[in-house]
Protein backbone atom coordinates (compact mmCIF):
# COMPACT_ATOMS: atom_id res chain seq x y z
CA UNK A 1 0.00 0.00 0.00
CA UNK A 2 1.18 3.54 -0.58
CA UNK A 3 2.25 5.28 2.60
CA UNK A 4 -0.26 8.06 2.14
CA UNK A 5 -3.89 7.91 1.10
CA UNK A 6 -4.30 8.76 -2.61
CA UNK A 7 -5.95 12.11 -3.28
CA UNK A 8 -9.59 12.35 -4.32
CA UNK A 9 -8.36 13.50 -7.73
CA UNK A 10 -6.19 10.41 -8.10
CA UNK A 11 -9.03 8.13 -7.02
CA UNK A 12 -11.39 9.93 -9.39
CA UNK A 13 -9.00 9.40 -12.31
CA UNK A 14 -8.77 5.72 -11.41
CA UNK A 15 -12.58 5.42 -11.25
CA UNK A 16 -12.90 7.10 -14.66
CA UNK A 17 -10.36 4.70 -16.15
CA UNK A 18 -11.34 1.45 -14.42
CA UNK A 19 -15.14 1.60 -14.46
CA UNK A 20 -15.42 1.19 -18.26
CA UNK A 21 -13.11 -1.84 -18.09
CA UNK A 22 -15.82 -3.53 -16.00
CA UNK A 23 -18.63 -2.27 -18.21
CA UNK A 24 -19.79 0.09 -15.50
CA UNK A 25 -21.17 3.54 -16.15
CA UNK A 26 -20.62 6.16 -13.46
CA UNK A 27 -23.09 8.97 -13.94
CA UNK A 28 -21.57 12.37 -13.11
CA UNK A 29 -24.17 12.73 -10.37
CA UNK A 30 -22.86 9.58 -8.63
CA UNK A 31 -19.14 10.09 -9.23
CA UNK A 32 -18.38 11.93 -5.98
CA UNK A 33 -20.19 9.22 -4.02
CA UNK A 34 -18.27 6.44 -5.73
CA UNK A 35 -14.96 8.27 -5.26
CA UNK A 36 -15.75 8.87 -1.59
CA UNK A 37 -16.61 5.24 -0.96
CA UNK A 38 -13.56 3.96 -2.81
CA UNK A 39 -11.42 6.32 -0.77
CA UNK A 40 -12.91 4.91 2.43
CA UNK A 41 -12.30 1.35 1.22
CA UNK A 42 -8.69 2.11 0.29
CA UNK A 43 -8.14 3.72 3.67
CA UNK A 44 -9.57 0.61 5.34
CA UNK A 45 -7.34 -1.60 3.21
CA UNK A 46 -4.38 0.51 4.21
CA UNK A 47 -5.17 -0.13 7.87
CA UNK A 48 -5.94 -3.80 7.46
CA UNK A 49 -2.92 -4.59 5.34
CA UNK A 50 -0.31 -2.31 6.84
CA UNK A 51 1.56 -5.15 8.58
CA UNK A 52 3.35 -7.87 6.64
CA UNK A 53 1.88 -11.36 6.76
CA UNK A 54 3.82 -14.65 6.55
CA UNK A 55 4.20 -15.74 2.93
CA UNK A 56 2.92 -19.23 3.73
CA UNK A 57 -0.33 -17.96 5.26
CA UNK A 58 -3.27 -19.29 3.27
CA UNK A 59 -6.19 -17.05 2.44
CA UNK A 60 -9.55 -17.95 3.97
CA UNK A 61 -12.06 -17.23 1.20
CA UNK A 62 -14.05 -20.36 2.02
CA UNK A 63 -13.89 -20.22 5.72
CA UNK A 64 -14.33 -22.94 8.30
CA UNK A 65 -14.87 -21.61 11.76
CA UNK A 66 -12.92 -24.39 13.44
CA UNK A 67 -10.93 -27.45 12.38
CA UNK B 1 -54.35 -12.47 23.37
CA UNK B 2 -51.49 -10.43 24.74
CA UNK B 3 -48.96 -9.36 22.12
CA UNK B 4 -46.27 -9.98 24.72
CA UNK B 5 -46.77 -13.77 24.74
CA UNK B 6 -43.55 -15.60 23.91
CA UNK B 7 -43.27 -18.37 21.36
CA UNK B 8 -42.82 -20.88 24.18
CA UNK B 9 -46.02 -19.67 25.88
CA UNK B 10 -48.02 -19.86 22.65
CA UNK B 11 -46.67 -23.33 21.84
CA UNK B 12 -47.46 -24.52 25.38
CA UNK B 13 -51.01 -23.21 25.09
CA UNK B 14 -51.54 -24.82 21.70
CA UNK B 15 -50.08 -28.11 22.92
CA UNK B 16 -52.32 -28.02 26.01
CA UNK B 17 -55.33 -27.19 23.80
CA UNK B 18 -56.07 -24.04 25.79
CA UNK B 19 -55.19 -21.93 22.73
CA UNK B 20 -55.99 -22.67 19.12
CA UNK B 21 -53.32 -22.05 16.51
CA UNK B 22 -55.88 -20.17 14.45
CA UNK B 23 -56.51 -17.73 17.31
CA UNK B 24 -52.79 -17.14 17.83
CA UNK B 25 -52.26 -16.49 14.13
CA UNK B 26 -55.39 -14.38 13.73
CA UNK B 27 -54.32 -12.21 16.67
CA UNK B 28 -50.94 -11.60 15.07
CA UNK B 29 -52.54 -10.75 11.71
CA UNK B 30 -54.98 -8.35 13.38
CA UNK B 31 -52.22 -6.48 15.23
CA UNK B 32 -50.13 -6.23 12.06
CA UNK B 33 -53.15 -4.89 10.14
CA UNK B 34 -53.90 -2.34 12.86
CA UNK B 35 -50.41 -1.00 13.56
CA UNK B 36 -47.84 -1.87 10.92
CA UNK B 37 -48.58 1.12 8.71
CA UNK B 38 -46.87 3.15 11.45
CA UNK B 39 -43.98 0.76 12.01
CA UNK B 40 -43.15 -0.48 8.51
CA UNK B 41 -41.95 -3.90 9.58
CA UNK B 42 -43.74 -5.99 6.95
CA UNK B 43 -43.51 -5.91 3.17
CA UNK B 44 -45.77 -8.94 2.63
CA UNK B 45 -48.42 -10.47 4.87
CA UNK B 46 -49.26 -14.05 3.93
CA UNK B 47 -52.58 -14.12 5.77
CA UNK B 48 -54.39 -16.69 3.65
CA UNK B 49 -51.55 -19.17 3.80
CA UNK B 50 -51.07 -18.58 7.53
CA UNK B 51 -54.71 -19.15 8.45
CA UNK B 52 -54.89 -22.28 6.28
CA UNK B 53 -51.79 -23.65 7.95
CA UNK B 54 -53.11 -22.81 11.44
CA UNK B 55 -56.39 -24.58 10.65
CA UNK B 56 -54.49 -27.64 9.42
CA UNK B 57 -52.44 -27.64 12.61
CA UNK B 58 -55.54 -27.40 14.82
CA UNK B 59 -57.14 -30.23 12.85
CA UNK B 60 -54.05 -32.39 13.32
CA UNK B 61 -54.12 -31.74 17.07
CA UNK B 62 -57.83 -32.54 17.11
CA UNK B 63 -56.92 -35.94 15.61
CA UNK B 64 -54.49 -36.50 18.48
CA UNK B 65 -51.29 -35.88 16.55
CA UNK B 66 -48.38 -34.56 18.64
CA UNK B 67 -47.68 -30.82 18.86
CA UNK B 68 -44.28 -29.57 17.67
CA UNK B 69 -42.09 -27.41 19.91
CA UNK B 70 -43.28 -24.28 18.08
CA UNK B 71 -46.89 -25.31 17.56
CA UNK B 72 -49.01 -22.40 16.43
CA UNK B 73 -46.25 -19.79 16.80
CA UNK B 74 -46.63 -16.99 14.25
CA UNK B 75 -43.31 -15.94 12.76
CA UNK B 76 -42.01 -13.78 9.91
CA UNK B 77 -38.81 -13.64 7.89
CA UNK B 78 -36.61 -10.95 6.37
CA UNK B 79 -37.60 -10.64 2.74
CA UNK B 80 -34.36 -12.20 1.50
CA UNK B 81 -35.72 -15.62 2.53
CA UNK B 82 -37.58 -17.48 -0.21
CA UNK B 83 -41.30 -17.65 0.49
CA UNK B 84 -43.25 -19.79 -1.95
CA UNK B 85 -45.24 -17.59 -4.31
CA UNK B 86 -43.34 -14.34 -3.59
CA UNK B 87 -40.41 -12.87 -5.53
CA UNK B 88 -37.45 -12.75 -3.13
CA UNK B 89 -36.90 -9.01 -3.22
CA UNK B 90 -34.04 -8.72 -0.72
CA UNK B 91 -35.04 -5.13 -0.12
CA UNK B 92 -34.49 -4.17 -3.74
CA UNK B 93 -36.59 -2.82 -6.58
CA UNK B 94 -34.85 -4.98 -9.16
CA UNK B 95 -35.44 -8.35 -7.51
CA UNK B 96 -39.19 -7.97 -7.29
CA UNK B 97 -39.26 -8.74 -11.02
CA UNK B 98 -37.90 -12.22 -10.26
CA UNK B 99 -40.28 -15.13 -10.69
CA UNK B 100 -42.05 -16.10 -7.47
CA UNK B 101 -40.10 -18.55 -5.32
CA UNK B 102 -41.20 -22.12 -5.96
CA UNK B 103 -40.60 -23.30 -2.42
CA UNK B 104 -39.80 -21.86 1.00
CA UNK B 105 -36.23 -21.44 2.25
CA UNK B 106 -34.99 -24.44 4.22
CA UNK B 107 -35.13 -22.60 7.56
CA UNK B 108 -38.77 -21.62 6.95
CA UNK B 109 -39.55 -25.25 6.18
CA UNK B 110 -37.78 -26.43 9.34
CA UNK B 111 -39.63 -23.92 11.55
CA UNK B 112 -42.96 -24.91 10.00
CA UNK B 113 -42.09 -28.58 10.50
CA UNK B 114 -41.81 -27.71 14.21
CA UNK B 115 -45.31 -26.24 14.11
CA UNK B 116 -44.59 -22.53 13.54
CA UNK B 117 -46.74 -20.58 11.09
CA UNK B 118 -45.27 -18.05 8.65
CA UNK B 119 -47.31 -14.83 8.55
CA UNK B 120 -45.19 -12.69 6.24
CA UNK B 121 -41.96 -11.20 4.94
CA UNK B 122 -40.14 -8.32 6.60
CA UNK B 123 -38.63 -5.04 5.48
CA UNK B 124 -34.84 -4.75 5.13
CA UNK B 125 -32.14 -2.48 3.78
CA UNK B 126 -31.48 -2.97 0.07
CA UNK B 127 -29.51 -6.14 -0.60
CA UNK B 128 -28.61 -6.19 3.13
CA UNK B 129 -25.87 -3.56 2.63
CA UNK B 130 -27.22 -1.46 5.47
CA UNK B 131 -27.24 -0.88 9.22
CA UNK B 132 -30.13 1.62 9.42
CA UNK B 133 -33.31 -0.23 8.44
CA UNK B 134 -34.11 2.50 5.94
CA UNK B 135 -35.25 1.47 2.48
CA UNK B 136 -35.76 3.87 -0.39
CA UNK B 137 -38.23 1.56 -2.15
CA UNK B 138 -40.39 0.28 0.73
CA UNK B 139 -39.94 3.05 3.27
CA UNK B 140 -38.14 2.63 6.58
CA UNK B 141 -38.79 0.10 9.28
CA UNK B 142 -39.18 2.30 12.35
CA UNK B 143 -38.17 1.70 15.93
CA UNK B 144 -41.31 0.74 17.88
CA UNK B 145 -39.83 2.21 21.09
CA UNK B 146 -39.74 5.62 19.38
CA UNK B 147 -41.04 5.73 15.82
CA UNK B 148 -38.89 8.75 15.04
CA UNK B 149 -35.80 6.57 15.38
CA UNK B 150 -34.19 3.88 13.24
CA UNK B 151 -34.89 0.21 13.73
CA UNK B 152 -31.33 -0.61 12.76
CA UNK B 153 -30.56 -2.91 9.89
CA UNK B 154 -30.30 -4.55 7.68
CA UNK B 155 -32.79 -6.93 9.36
CA UNK B 156 -34.82 -3.88 10.39
CA UNK B 157 -38.26 -5.40 10.03
CA UNK B 158 -37.07 -8.45 11.97
CA UNK B 159 -36.28 -6.32 15.01
CA UNK B 160 -39.24 -3.96 14.65
CA UNK B 161 -41.83 -6.75 14.29
CA UNK B 162 -40.73 -8.19 17.64
CA UNK B 163 -40.61 -4.92 19.55
CA UNK B 164 -44.03 -4.01 18.13
CA UNK B 165 -45.47 -7.28 19.41
CA UNK B 166 -46.56 -8.43 15.95
CA UNK B 167 -44.93 -11.86 16.25
CA UNK B 168 -42.74 -13.51 18.91
CA UNK B 169 -40.18 -14.89 16.44
CA UNK B 170 -38.45 -13.62 13.30
CA UNK B 171 -35.53 -14.63 11.12
CA UNK B 172 -32.82 -12.31 9.88
CA UNK B 173 -29.44 -12.42 8.25
CA UNK B 174 -26.16 -11.09 9.59
CA UNK B 175 -23.12 -10.45 7.39
CA UNK B 176 -21.47 -7.67 9.35
CA UNK B 177 -24.00 -7.09 12.15
CA UNK B 178 -27.43 -7.16 10.53
CA UNK B 179 -29.05 -9.29 13.26
CA UNK B 180 -27.13 -7.77 16.16
CA UNK B 181 -27.67 -4.10 15.24
CA UNK B 182 -31.49 -4.20 14.98
CA UNK B 183 -31.58 -6.43 18.06
CA UNK B 184 -29.74 -3.70 19.95
CA UNK B 185 -31.71 -0.76 18.58
CA UNK B 186 -35.11 -2.44 18.97
CA UNK B 187 -34.25 -4.01 22.32
CA UNK B 188 -34.72 -7.69 21.44
CA UNK B 189 -32.64 -10.86 21.64
CA UNK B 190 -30.84 -12.15 18.55
CA UNK B 191 -28.61 -15.08 17.73
CA UNK B 192 -25.96 -14.98 15.05
CA UNK B 193 -24.76 -18.58 15.11
CA UNK B 194 -21.35 -19.87 14.07
CA UNK B 195 -20.63 -19.39 10.36
CA UNK B 196 -21.93 -22.51 8.61
CA UNK B 197 -24.20 -23.61 11.46
CA UNK B 198 -27.55 -22.83 9.80
CA UNK B 199 -28.16 -23.49 6.12
CA UNK B 200 -28.53 -20.47 3.89
CA UNK B 201 -30.24 -22.41 1.10
CA UNK B 202 -33.16 -20.50 -0.33
CA UNK B 203 -31.97 -17.09 0.86
CA UNK B 204 -30.61 -14.24 -1.24
CA UNK B 205 -26.88 -13.76 -0.53
CA UNK B 206 -24.75 -10.67 0.05
CA UNK B 207 -21.18 -11.63 1.02
CA UNK B 208 -20.77 -15.39 0.86
CA UNK B 209 -17.68 -15.28 3.08
CA UNK B 210 -19.62 -13.80 6.01
CA UNK B 211 -23.33 -14.45 5.42
CA UNK B 212 -25.13 -15.99 8.40
CA UNK B 213 -28.82 -16.56 9.14
CA UNK B 214 -30.37 -16.63 12.58
CA UNK B 215 -33.38 -16.01 14.81
CA UNK B 216 -34.52 -12.94 16.75
CA UNK B 217 -37.01 -13.13 19.61
CA UNK B 218 -38.15 -11.51 22.86
CA UNK B 219 -36.75 -14.27 25.08
CA UNK B 220 -33.71 -16.53 25.15
CA UNK B 221 -35.99 -19.57 25.44
CA UNK B 222 -37.60 -18.64 22.11
CA UNK B 223 -34.20 -18.13 20.49
CA UNK B 224 -33.15 -21.59 21.65
CA UNK B 225 -36.37 -23.29 20.51
CA UNK B 226 -36.11 -21.75 17.05
CA UNK B 227 -32.38 -22.37 16.76
CA UNK B 228 -32.77 -26.02 17.71
CA UNK B 229 -35.57 -26.47 15.16
CA UNK B 230 -33.38 -25.05 12.37
CA UNK B 231 -30.10 -26.90 12.97
CA UNK B 232 -28.82 -29.77 10.89
CA UNK B 233 -26.73 -30.39 7.80
CA UNK B 234 -28.01 -29.34 4.39
CA UNK B 235 -26.33 -30.31 1.11
CA UNK B 236 -27.94 -27.32 -0.59
CA UNK B 237 -25.62 -24.86 1.23
CA UNK B 238 -21.99 -25.61 0.36
CA UNK B 239 -20.69 -24.09 3.60
CA UNK B 240 -23.31 -25.60 5.92
CA UNK B 241 -21.65 -27.69 8.59
CA UNK B 242 -21.83 -31.46 8.49
CA UNK B 243 -21.82 -31.53 12.27
CA UNK B 244 -24.95 -33.04 13.73
CA UNK B 245 -27.40 -30.75 15.46
CA UNK B 246 -26.30 -29.70 18.96
CA UNK B 247 -29.52 -28.65 20.71
CA UNK B 248 -29.26 -25.94 23.34
CA UNK B 249 -32.75 -25.67 24.86
CA UNK B 250 -32.01 -28.31 27.50
CA UNK B 251 -28.85 -26.56 28.74
CA UNK B 252 -30.17 -23.01 28.68
CA UNK B 253 -30.83 -22.96 32.42
CA UNK B 254 -27.33 -24.15 33.29
CA UNK B 255 -26.44 -20.51 33.85
CA UNK B 256 -23.09 -18.82 33.71
CA UNK B 257 -21.53 -20.82 36.55
CA UNK B 258 -18.28 -22.43 35.54
CA UNK B 259 -17.81 -20.25 32.49
CA UNK B 260 -14.81 -17.96 32.24
CA UNK B 261 -16.23 -14.61 31.14
CA UNK B 262 -14.38 -11.40 30.34
CA UNK B 263 -15.20 -7.96 28.96
CA UNK B 264 -13.53 -7.05 25.68
CA UNK B 265 -11.07 -4.21 26.23
CA UNK B 266 -9.09 -2.01 23.88
CA UNK B 267 -10.89 -1.51 20.59
CA UNK B 268 -14.22 -2.59 22.13
CA UNK B 269 -13.91 -0.14 25.04
CA UNK B 270 -13.55 3.06 23.05
CA UNK B 271 -15.10 4.81 20.07
CA UNK B 272 -18.65 4.69 21.35
CA UNK B 273 -21.08 6.66 23.46
CA UNK B 274 -20.67 6.17 27.23
CA UNK B 275 -24.02 4.39 27.52
CA UNK B 276 -22.89 1.68 25.07
CA UNK B 277 -20.13 0.77 27.52
CA UNK B 278 -22.46 1.27 30.49
CA UNK B 279 -24.70 -1.46 29.09
CA UNK B 280 -21.73 -3.84 28.93
CA UNK B 281 -20.67 -2.87 32.44
CA UNK B 282 -24.17 -3.54 33.72
CA UNK B 283 -24.14 -7.02 32.21
CA UNK B 284 -20.66 -7.71 33.56
CA UNK B 285 -21.64 -6.59 37.05
CA UNK B 286 -24.70 -8.85 37.04
CA UNK B 287 -22.47 -11.78 36.15
CA UNK B 288 -19.78 -10.84 38.67
CA UNK B 289 -17.28 -10.41 35.85
CA UNK B 290 -14.26 -8.20 36.47
CA UNK B 291 -11.77 -9.64 33.96
CA UNK B 292 -11.02 -7.98 30.67
CA UNK B 293 -9.53 -9.53 27.57
CA UNK B 294 -7.98 -8.07 24.44
CA UNK B 295 -9.17 -9.26 21.04
CA UNK B 296 -6.02 -8.61 19.01
CA UNK B 297 -6.08 -6.45 15.89
CA UNK B 298 -9.84 -5.91 15.93
CA UNK B 299 -9.50 -2.62 14.03
CA UNK B 300 -7.70 -4.39 11.23
CA UNK B 301 -10.28 -7.15 11.26
CA UNK B 302 -13.05 -4.64 10.89
CA UNK B 303 -11.23 -2.92 8.03
CA UNK B 304 -10.58 -6.22 6.26
CA UNK B 305 -14.26 -7.17 6.62
CA UNK B 306 -15.14 -3.80 5.11
CA UNK B 307 -12.94 -4.44 2.07
CA UNK B 308 -14.14 -8.01 1.48
CA UNK B 309 -17.80 -7.02 1.90
CA UNK B 310 -17.53 -4.29 -0.72
CA UNK B 311 -15.69 -6.56 -3.16
CA UNK B 312 -17.85 -9.65 -2.79
CA UNK B 313 -21.06 -7.65 -2.75
CA UNK B 314 -19.99 -5.86 -5.93
CA UNK B 315 -19.11 -9.13 -7.66
CA UNK B 316 -22.53 -10.53 -6.75
CA UNK B 317 -24.32 -7.52 -8.21
CA UNK B 318 -22.01 -6.71 -11.12
CA UNK B 319 -24.52 -7.51 -13.88
CA UNK B 320 -27.23 -5.50 -12.19
CA UNK B 321 -24.80 -2.60 -11.66
CA UNK B 322 -24.01 -2.66 -15.38
CA UNK B 323 -27.55 -2.97 -16.63
CA UNK B 324 -29.70 -1.11 -14.13
CA UNK B 325 -27.63 1.14 -11.89
CA UNK B 326 -30.40 3.72 -11.64
CA UNK B 327 -32.73 1.15 -10.05
CA UNK B 328 -30.53 0.69 -6.95
CA UNK B 329 -30.78 2.70 -3.78
CA UNK B 330 -28.12 5.36 -4.52
CA UNK B 331 -26.45 4.80 -1.14
CA UNK B 332 -26.02 1.12 -1.95
CA UNK B 333 -25.14 1.56 -5.61
CA UNK B 334 -22.28 3.98 -5.01
CA UNK B 335 -20.69 1.66 -2.42
CA UNK B 336 -21.08 -1.35 -4.71
CA UNK B 337 -19.57 0.41 -7.74
CA UNK B 338 -16.64 1.42 -5.55
CA UNK B 339 -16.40 -2.19 -4.39
CA UNK B 340 -16.21 -3.42 -7.98
CA UNK B 341 -13.13 -1.26 -8.53
CA UNK B 342 -11.07 -2.58 -5.58
CA UNK B 343 -7.76 -4.02 -6.80
CA UNK B 344 -7.92 -7.81 -6.40
CA UNK B 345 -4.64 -8.00 -4.48
CA UNK B 346 -6.18 -6.04 -1.61
CA UNK B 347 -9.08 -8.47 -1.30
CA UNK B 348 -6.77 -11.48 -1.33
CA UNK B 349 -4.61 -9.91 1.35
CA UNK B 350 -7.68 -9.22 3.47
CA UNK B 351 -8.62 -12.90 3.20
CA UNK B 352 -5.10 -13.89 4.22
CA UNK B 353 -5.29 -11.57 7.20
CA UNK B 354 -8.55 -13.29 8.08
CA UNK B 355 -6.73 -16.58 8.53
CA UNK B 356 -4.20 -14.92 10.81
CA UNK B 357 -6.90 -13.23 12.87
CA UNK B 358 -8.98 -16.40 13.27
CA UNK B 359 -5.95 -18.14 14.73
CA UNK B 360 -5.14 -15.23 17.03
CA UNK B 361 -8.68 -15.09 18.39
CA UNK B 362 -8.71 -18.88 18.85
CA UNK B 363 -5.78 -18.37 21.25
CA UNK B 364 -7.88 -15.89 23.23
CA UNK B 365 -10.53 -18.55 23.68
CA UNK B 366 -7.95 -20.80 25.32
CA UNK B 367 -8.27 -18.65 28.43
CA UNK B 368 -11.89 -17.42 28.27
CA UNK B 369 -15.18 -19.03 27.28
CA UNK B 370 -17.33 -15.97 26.71
CA UNK B 371 -16.52 -12.35 25.83
CA UNK B 372 -18.84 -9.38 26.40
CA UNK B 373 -18.74 -6.39 24.06
CA UNK B 374 -21.07 -3.60 22.98
CA UNK B 375 -23.26 -4.32 19.95
CA UNK B 376 -23.33 -0.76 18.62
CA UNK B 377 -21.45 2.44 19.44
CA UNK B 378 -24.69 4.36 20.01
CA UNK B 379 -28.42 4.11 20.56
CA UNK B 380 -30.78 4.09 17.56
CA UNK B 381 -30.20 7.36 15.71
CA UNK B 382 -33.10 9.40 14.41
CA UNK B 383 -34.43 8.38 11.03
CA UNK B 384 -32.69 10.13 8.16
CA UNK B 385 -29.50 10.84 10.11
CA UNK B 386 -26.35 10.38 8.04
CA UNK B 387 -23.69 11.45 10.53
CA UNK B 388 -22.54 9.79 13.73
CA UNK B 389 -20.64 11.85 16.30
CA UNK B 390 -18.36 9.84 18.60
CA UNK B 391 -15.90 11.44 20.98
CA UNK B 392 -16.66 14.74 19.25
CA UNK B 393 -15.65 13.37 15.85
CA UNK B 394 -18.26 13.33 13.06
CA UNK B 395 -18.19 10.30 10.78
CA UNK B 396 -20.51 8.71 8.23
CA UNK B 397 -23.31 6.94 10.09
CA UNK B 398 -24.08 3.98 7.82
CA UNK B 399 -20.79 2.09 7.88
CA UNK B 400 -19.82 2.99 11.44
CA UNK B 401 -22.85 1.52 13.22
CA UNK B 402 -21.17 -1.85 12.68
CA UNK B 403 -17.83 -0.98 14.16
CA UNK B 404 -18.19 -3.51 17.04
CA UNK B 405 -20.05 -6.24 15.19
CA UNK B 406 -17.89 -6.55 12.08
CA UNK B 407 -14.71 -7.92 13.73
CA UNK B 408 -16.76 -10.79 15.21
CA UNK B 409 -18.74 -11.99 12.18
CA UNK B 410 -15.53 -11.65 10.12
CA UNK B 411 -14.42 -14.98 11.61
CA UNK B 412 -17.83 -16.48 12.14
CA UNK B 413 -17.95 -16.51 15.96
CA UNK B 414 -21.36 -17.22 17.52
CA UNK B 415 -22.96 -14.26 19.29
CA UNK B 416 -26.09 -13.79 21.33
CA UNK B 417 -27.24 -10.17 21.16
CA UNK B 418 -28.77 -9.22 24.50
CA UNK B 419 -30.95 -6.13 25.06
CA UNK B 420 -29.95 -3.98 28.03
CA UNK B 421 -31.33 -0.64 29.18
CA UNK B 422 -28.86 1.11 31.44
CA UNK B 423 -31.32 4.01 31.90
CA UNK B 424 -34.75 5.20 30.70
CA UNK B 425 -33.58 5.86 27.15
CA UNK B 426 -33.78 3.65 24.08
CA UNK B 427 -32.34 0.14 24.41
CA UNK B 428 -28.77 -0.91 23.74
CA UNK B 429 -27.28 -4.29 22.99
CA UNK B 430 -24.51 -6.39 24.45
CA UNK B 431 -22.75 -9.01 22.35
CA UNK B 432 -22.22 -12.27 24.21
CA UNK B 433 -19.50 -13.89 22.11
CA UNK B 434 -18.30 -17.50 22.29
CA UNK B 435 -15.80 -19.73 20.52
CA UNK B 436 -16.85 -21.40 17.26
CA UNK B 437 -19.66 -23.96 17.69
CA UNK B 438 -20.31 -22.90 21.31
CA UNK B 439 -23.67 -21.22 20.83
CA UNK B 440 -24.65 -23.05 24.01
CA UNK B 441 -22.30 -20.94 26.10
CA UNK B 442 -23.40 -17.65 24.53
CA UNK B 443 -27.05 -18.54 25.11
CA UNK B 444 -26.46 -19.73 28.69
CA UNK B 445 -24.94 -16.36 29.55
CA UNK B 446 -27.72 -14.53 27.71
CA UNK B 447 -30.25 -16.53 29.72
CA UNK B 448 -28.42 -15.74 32.96
CA UNK B 449 -28.66 -12.03 32.17
CA UNK B 450 -32.34 -12.38 31.36
CA UNK B 451 -32.98 -14.33 34.58
CA UNK B 452 -31.13 -11.66 36.56
CA UNK B 453 -33.45 -9.02 35.13
CA UNK B 454 -30.63 -7.18 33.38
CA UNK B 455 -31.76 -8.16 29.89
CA UNK B 456 -35.36 -7.90 28.77
CA UNK B 457 -37.30 -7.31 25.57
CA UNK B 458 -40.64 -5.72 26.43
CA UNK B 459 -43.18 -4.96 23.73
CA UNK B 460 -43.27 -1.25 22.92
CA UNK B 461 -46.37 0.81 23.64
CA UNK B 462 -47.82 1.80 20.29
CA UNK B 463 -51.31 2.88 21.27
Amino acid sequence: MPETQPSADAIGAYVDAAAPLLGLTVDPAWRDGVVGHLGAILAAAGRALSEPLPDELEAAPVFEAAP
Amino acid sequence: MSPALTAAEIAAGVAARTLRARDAVAAALARIAALDARVGAFTDVTAERALARADALDAALDRGEPAGPLAGVPFAVKNLFDVEGLPTRAGSKINRERPPARRDAILVRRLEAAGAVLVGALNMGEYAYDFTGENIHDGPSRNPHDLRHMSGGSSGGSGAALAAGFVPLTLGSDTNGSIRVPSAFCGVFGLKPTYGRLSRAGSFPFVGSFDHLGPLARSTRDLALAYDAMQGPDPDDPVATKRPAEPVAAVLEAGAAGLRIAVAGGYFARGGDPEAFAAVARAAAALGVTATVEIPEAARARAAAYVISAAEGAALHLERLRARPADFDPAVRDRLIAGALIPAALVERAQRFRRWYARAVAEVFASVDVILAPATPCRAPRGGETTLVLDGVAMPLRPNIGVFTQPISFIGLPVAAVPVRPDEGLPLGVQVIAAPWREDRALRVARALEAAGVAAAPVARLD
